[in-house]
This record gives structure tokens, C-alpha cells and sequence, in this order.
């Protein structure tokens, strides 16, 4: 047999239609397979083999389950119909079941609830890709545009088509496939026993990797980055354009302004590692100037603010979000009380993210893990492995863990990104 | 020894042609009914003298291509899978051809649902192998149905030129390991399948693929051939067969040769089966 070897899937961004085909017989010894796949390729569709099972004898079929994308329906339907006559059938399954919310923020009873994991649904015939996958929450399927979405238990408004039951739902676990990066060894359990060299490398190549991709680097971060002093490096990595998007709370914020400010982390001088002098005040004292000025940007406008994570962040103008919760002092002004509101902020800006770095905050980890679907990688850095198990266990699967202290990680990060070219903009 | 050839063949007398549903037939170009017959009793005479036992299916008025029997089903054993043809005009033949398998002893079984099937026309076993035409008249998905019924390997070959619409009128298994062929009737996946899963290839010019060179009946080693195709002929006596040229004239203007006159029931020469039947 002359070689024909089975073309390489071609990744089509746009498409977002898709239906998937079966071919039996003797697919392989007489090229229909092979051809069936050019003919995809060559009518501007990709495709995904589903499943191929190939017959030991001669004699034996076999037979092979290949999921067809297009960028249109028409685009769709004219590959089908070609691929048709070459003896492939399309799976016949049955369509998505809705029923229309009665109540707002509720789900009608029986509603399918998702993962985080890529979803598609069938809508007259066709599989649709779920937009904003995310995880606990339910699709609502606009039947006009025929576009399907996860939707929050809160965002629920009477009138929408909500899925219910499992039929006419599918989903695609992400597959890394072996040996795509360093990430590939780099296995979920949680240990402080890696090589963090190597680890180190494996998380710059993925930033920068995202980066390329044209994908935003989302930052998590905990107090314990300013009180370790690490504040800097991660500064550094904002005003060089590795982090597009910030996530924390009121501590993280306070305390690096405190620094900016009178050079304290909680009152402890980040330079001798010396308490200061009523430093316990510092932080309340900075709130409340910052407070007074009105707020953080007018706080650097003014001068009062000149270093720091909060000035870098600013300064390029990247997307933050500051979450509160029941401890807070002060709160800074920025700082979103409403938890509710807070979450719908972060569900917003995780769009787009292609890669989130979480740094020394439980709370913070989790409920951004729960916002983001699986294909995205997740770094989570805690010296305590409590906190990345937590994490892990709560459904974010895709989390490499590394137990480490952050100080030196985060110093390493930044000066391995700085011998990188210069993040895209 | 073992029993003599057996072929279905069908008398030209309501031959005609009365619709256009291949390249080749035209309504104003009319076949001469005289000469047809001539001709058909010539290949009939030809194959009782090779020792050729004849089974005649009754022509209907109506049906002018009755008479091409080769798409009256494929043969397998004691299986007839009857032919579902695309065209509404030759509809009318699938009860006749059925009724004549019955009324023989065969075992009927269809190609389910709305699936084109259009028998030896595009259905050649070449040793253990069913090679299989598709995208004009039969299709592929019918094609891969029929490979799981019968057991055995089929490879389903693309026609790419609509003047070859059957797989008959452009491959020609002639023993378990060689076969006419115009490569011109296949793209090139199918040409690739055939260059790897068949021993000897002949091939044949456009000018004799144009006269039906493909188109032959293999009895023994003797391979009745339609005439003008000189070139053809000259490689098979060289491989050591016979050969007998035949003016088909009148059939070829239905798209029609030597093949498609006749349905080899008890196995082609080139199928692996009629061996394993004679000696079970």
C-alpha cells in the first residue's frame, strides 16, 4: 500500500458548529477513511477523530467516529452531504431538552448542571459549542441565534431555555497530549518534592506561551506575596506585560500601598525585617489615605504613591478586581463588598484568560477556579499543601500544584520571564 | 470435474433506447433492434460453444434494459442480493430479476433502507477481495453493508468519470490476481488501492476504456471482448489467454458491452468463492 497517511487535524478557531459522522468497513485497505478527512480539510472544515477502531483480520471492518467542524451550518451541511457519499453516516442522537425558567435566579427543577469541562450541545440536529464554560452552573440555549451559554444559579431570568436532563449533552474532556510541555510530568499531586527548576521553567514557557497564543495571564494573589516580600517581583512582572488581569482582595492591596507608602508589610519593615514603630497602624493609616484621596488611581496621581504591585497595575492600566470579604478593615474604595457582584466582575474578566497563576490565597484560588473552564492551566503556588488540595479537590482537575515558598518562586519567575522576549502587549 | 459455467442472460427483444440516465445514451441515436439481436445471438452462440450453460430471464416489454442482466444483483454462493437501481426507469427490473432468483432457488437478501445497490455493475469480486463502484449508480454506504454480510473485505473505489458509471465498464477482474482497468475512471485514492491489492494490472487506452475494452466476460481462459480494442487483446494473448472480439455496437449506444449482457452465477473466474463451492 503506498503511504497515505491520515492528515493531522487542523485547529479551526471559528468553527463552532460541529456533527459528528460514523464510517465502517474497510475504511483503512481502500483509503476511505484518509480520503474522507481530505475531503474535510479540502471543503475548509477540521475534524477530530472520536474514536477508531480497526479491524484485526482483512476481513474485518472497522470502523472510526470523527467529529466534523465548520465555520457555518451551510458550511456544515455541504461537507456532510459530500462525506455522505462516501458512506459515512451522521450519529444520530437526540436534541438538547429546555425548559423555559419560570423564576428568576433559580433553575427549573431537573436543570443540567456543568463542569468545567468543554460542552457541547445539540440544537436542531447540530452540536453547538457551550460559550463561557464554567463549572455548578446551568445552559441556557438561545433557540433563535442557536447559541448555547453556562449561566450562573443568580443571572437565571424568567423566559430563558434552560437544559435540562443529560440527553443531547456532551462532554469533551480536555486531553493533554503526551509530551506537550514540560507540564506533561508535572502531574496534579500535590508535592513539595519536584524538581522546582524545572517546574519553574515549565510555568514561564506556559505565560509565555499564552501570550503568544494572544490569551490574557491571570494573577491571583494573597497578602503573603507583600509580606514576603515578593511584592517587586511580581511588580516587575506587571510593567514587563505578563499579567493582563489581576485578581485579590482588600489585604493584598492594603499591604502593598502600605509598603509603597511607609515601607511595611502589617507594620514590619520589609527592609531590616524589624518591626516599626506603631507599624501596626500602618496599614489602617494607609486605607484611610487612600480612603481621603478617594480612591487608589488618585492615590498614585497624587504622588503619595510612586512603587509597587497596585502602581504597576495601574500604570498599564490592566484589568483588576478587588474582592472583599467580612474581615477586611477599611475596605480600600475599589474593593467590591458585594460577593455577589464581586463574582459576576471576576466571571466577566476570566474571559479571555489562558493561564492563571495563584499565589498564596485559598479563598481567592478557589472561587476563580470555579470560574474558569478546564482547557485553561492553573498554577497555584502555597507553601501550604492544604490549600492547593482544597483547591484541587473542589473541581479544578487541571491545577498543577507546587508547594513551595512564594519569595522564591516569584523571584525566579521574574527573572526567568526577564531573559524571555518582552511580553506581547 | 467440476460443473459448467452458468450465466443469466436476457433476449434483446424490447431492447431500446427510451431514456438518458448515462453519458452514452441518446434518445435521437437509435439502436437497430435487427442488428441488436444479431449481435446479442452472436455472444449468445460464442458462450454455448465455450460450454456455457445458458439461464434466460423472460424480457418485459417496457424494461429495454432488462437485457443488461449483469445489474441484476450480485451472486454470492447461494445469496442474491437484488440490485436497487438510482434511476426510476430501471426501477421496473428489480421485481423481474428478484422473482427470476427466487423462482432459481436463491436466498434474497436486500440492502436495507434507501441505499443504491446495482449488482456485479459495481460489484467485482477479484480473489478474496469485493471491490466495489460507488458515486453514480451505487452507493458506498451500501457498499460497506454487504461487505459485513457476506463476510468478507470490501473496498469501496470512487468512479470519477461519469462515462464509466458502473465499476464494470472501467475494472475487470480477469483471475484472482489480475484485472483490465482505465485508470482515467478512478481519482487517486482508488488508483492506489488497486495498484496495492491487485497482482497485475492491464491496462487499457482511453480510445479501447471509450469501446467498453473493460466491459469483457471471463470464461476459463477465454475473454470475450468488445471489438476495437486491438491493443487490449494483444496484452491478454500475451498473458496467455483467449480472446474473442465481439461487435457490441447497438449495446454500446446504452453504455452497455459484453459484461453487462450477462450475470455470472456460479462465480466469476477471478472470485475466490466458486473455488471454495466446488470444493465443498
Amino acid at each position: 500500500m503506498p503511504p497515505h497517511p491520515l492528515p493531522a487535524p487542523v485547529p479551526l478557531p471559528d468553527a463552532t458548529v460541529i456533527e459528528e459522522i460514523e464510517v465502517r468497513g474497510h475504511i483503512i485497505d481502500s483509503l476511505i477513511l484518509p480520503k474522507i478527512l481530505d475531503r474535510i480539510l479540502q471543503m475548509g472544515g477540521s475534524f477530530e477523530i472520536r474514536e477508531c477502531v480497526i479491524g484485526s483480520q482483512r476481513k474485518d471492518p472497522s470502523h472510526a467516529r470523527v467529529a466534523v467542524r465548520a465555520k457555518s451550518p451551510e458550511g456544515l451541511d455541504a461537507i456532510l452531504a459530500d462525506l455522505v457519499e462516501h458512506g459515512a453516516t451522521t450519529v444520530n442522537v437526540s436534541d438538547a431538552q429546555v425548559v423555559v425558567a419560570d423564576m428568576a435566579a433559580a433553575f427549573p427543577d431537573k436543570f443540567y448542571s456543568t463542569t468545567n469541562q468543554a460542552t457541547q450541545v445539540r440544537i436542531g440536529g447540530r452540536w453547538i459549542d457551550v460559550a463561557d464554560q464554567e463549572m455548578d452552573c446551568g445552559i441556557v440555549i438561545d433557540l433563535s441565534s442557536k447559541t448555547a451559554r453556562c449561566v450562573a444559579m443568580l443571572d437565571v431570568t424568567p423566559g430563558m431555555s434552560v437544559v435540562v436532563g443529560h440527553a443531547g449533552v456532551r462532554v469533551i474532556p480536555a486531553e493533554r497530549p503526551p509530551g506537550e510541555t514540560v507540564f506533561g510530568f508535572m502531574n496534579s499531586a500535590v508535592s513539595s518534592e519536584k524538581p522546582k527548576a524545572v517546574s519553574l521553567r515549565a510555568v514561564a514557557e506556559s505565560i509565555r506561551e499564552a501570550r503568544k497564543a494572544g490569551q490574557k495571564v491571570l494573577l491571583v494573589g494573597g497578602p503573603a506575596i507583600i509580606h514576603t516580600g515578593s511584592g517587586p517581583h511580581v511588580a516587575k512582572l506587571i510593567e514587563q506585560g505578563w499579567v493582563q488581569t489581576l485578581f485579590a482582595g482588600n489585604a493584598l492591596a492594603t499591604h502593598d500601598l502600605e509598603q509603597a507608602i511607609y515601607g511595611t508589610s502589617l507594620g514590619v519593615d520589609l527592609g531590616h525585617g524589624q518591626s516599626a514603630d506603631h507599624g501596626h497602624e500602618h496599614h489602617l493609616r494607609t486605607i484611610n489615605s487612600i480612603r481621603r484621596l478617594g480612591g487608589i488611581k488618585n492615590a498614585i496621581d497624587s504622588g503619595l504613591v510612586k512603587s509597587g504591585i497596585m502602581y504597576e497595575a495601574y500604570r498599564k492600566q490592566i484589568d483588576i478586581v478587588l474582592a472583599g470579604s467580612i474581615r477586611d478593615d477599611g475596605p480600600l474604595p475599589e474593593v467590591i463588598t458585594d460577593v455577589i457582584e464581586a463574582q459576576r466582575r471576576m466571571r466577566e474578566s476570566v474571559k479571555g484568560v489562558g493561564f492563571a497563576l495563584m499565589i498564596a490565597t485559598m479563598l481567592h484560588s478557589v472561587a476563580t477556579g470555579n470560574l474558569l473552564p478546564a482547557r485553561v492551566k492553573v498554577v497555584c503556588v502555597d507553601i501550604n499543601p492544604s490549600a492547593l488540595i482544597k483547591l484541587s479537590d473542589r473541581g479544578s482537575s487541571q491545577t498543577i500544584s507546587l508547594v513551595t515558598d512564594v519569595e522564591p518562586f516569584l523571584r525566579s519567575l521574574a527573572a526567568e520571564l526577564a531573559e524571555l522576549t518582552v511580553a506581547p502587549e | 470435474m467440476t460443473s459448467p459455467p452458468r450465466l443469466l442472460m436476457c433476449k434483446p427483444d424490447f431492447y431500446g433506447i427510451e431514456y438518458e440516465i448515462n453519458p452514452w445514451m441518446n434518445r435521437l441515436v437509435v439502436a437497430d433492434s435487427t442488428v441488436a439481436a444479431r449481435q446479442w445471438e452472436a455472444l449468445h452462440q460464442t458462450l454455448v460453444d465455450l460450454g456455457v450453460e445458458i439461464d434466460l430471464i423472460d424480457p418485459v416489454k417496457g424494461l429495454p434494459d432488462l437485457v443488461f442482466t449483469a445489474n441484476a444483483g450480485l451472486v454470492c454462493r447461494s445469496l442474491f442480493i437484488p440490485s436497487k437501481f438510482r434511476h426510476e426507469a430501471r426501477q421496473g427490473e428489480e421485481p423481474c430479476f428478484t422473482a427470476w432468483a427466487k423462482s432459481r432457488g436463491w436466498e434474497i437478501v436486500s440492502v436495507p433502507g434507501d441505499h443504491y445497490f446495482e449488482g456485479a455493475g459495481d460489484a467485482l469480486f477479484c480473489g478474496e477481495t469485493l471491490f466495489a463502484g460507488y458515486r453514480f449508480r451505487s452507493d458506498a454506504f451500501g457498499h460497506q453493508w454487504i461487505g459485513e454480510r457476506l463476510g468478507v473485505e470490501v473496498l469501496p473505489l470512487e468512479l470519477a468519470d461519469p462515462r464509466f458509471y458502473h465499476l464494470d465498464t472501467c475494472f475487470c477482474p480477469i483471475s484472482a490476481t489480475q484485472a483490465i482497468w482505465y485508470p482515467g475512471a478512478f481519482d487517486d485514492y482508488g488508483r492506489d488501492v488497486l495498484k496495492s491489492r491487485v497482482g497485475e494490472l492491464i491496462e487499457v487506452s482511453t480510445e479501447e476504456a471509450e469501446h467498453f475494452a473493460c466491459n469483457a466476460v471471463v470464461v476459463g481462459r477465454t475473454i470475450i471482448l468488445n471489438e476495437k480494442t486491438p491493443r487490449l487483446a494483444a496484452s491478454l494473448r500475451q498473458l496467455g489467454f483467449d480472446t474473442k472480439p465481439h461487435d457490441l455496437s447497438e449495446f454500446l449506444k446504452a453504455g452497455g458491452g459484453a459484461k453487462c449482457l450477462t450475470l455470472r452465477l456460479d462465480g466469476e473466474e477471478a472470485a475466490y468463492w466458486r473455488f471454495q463451492t466446488a470444493e465443498s
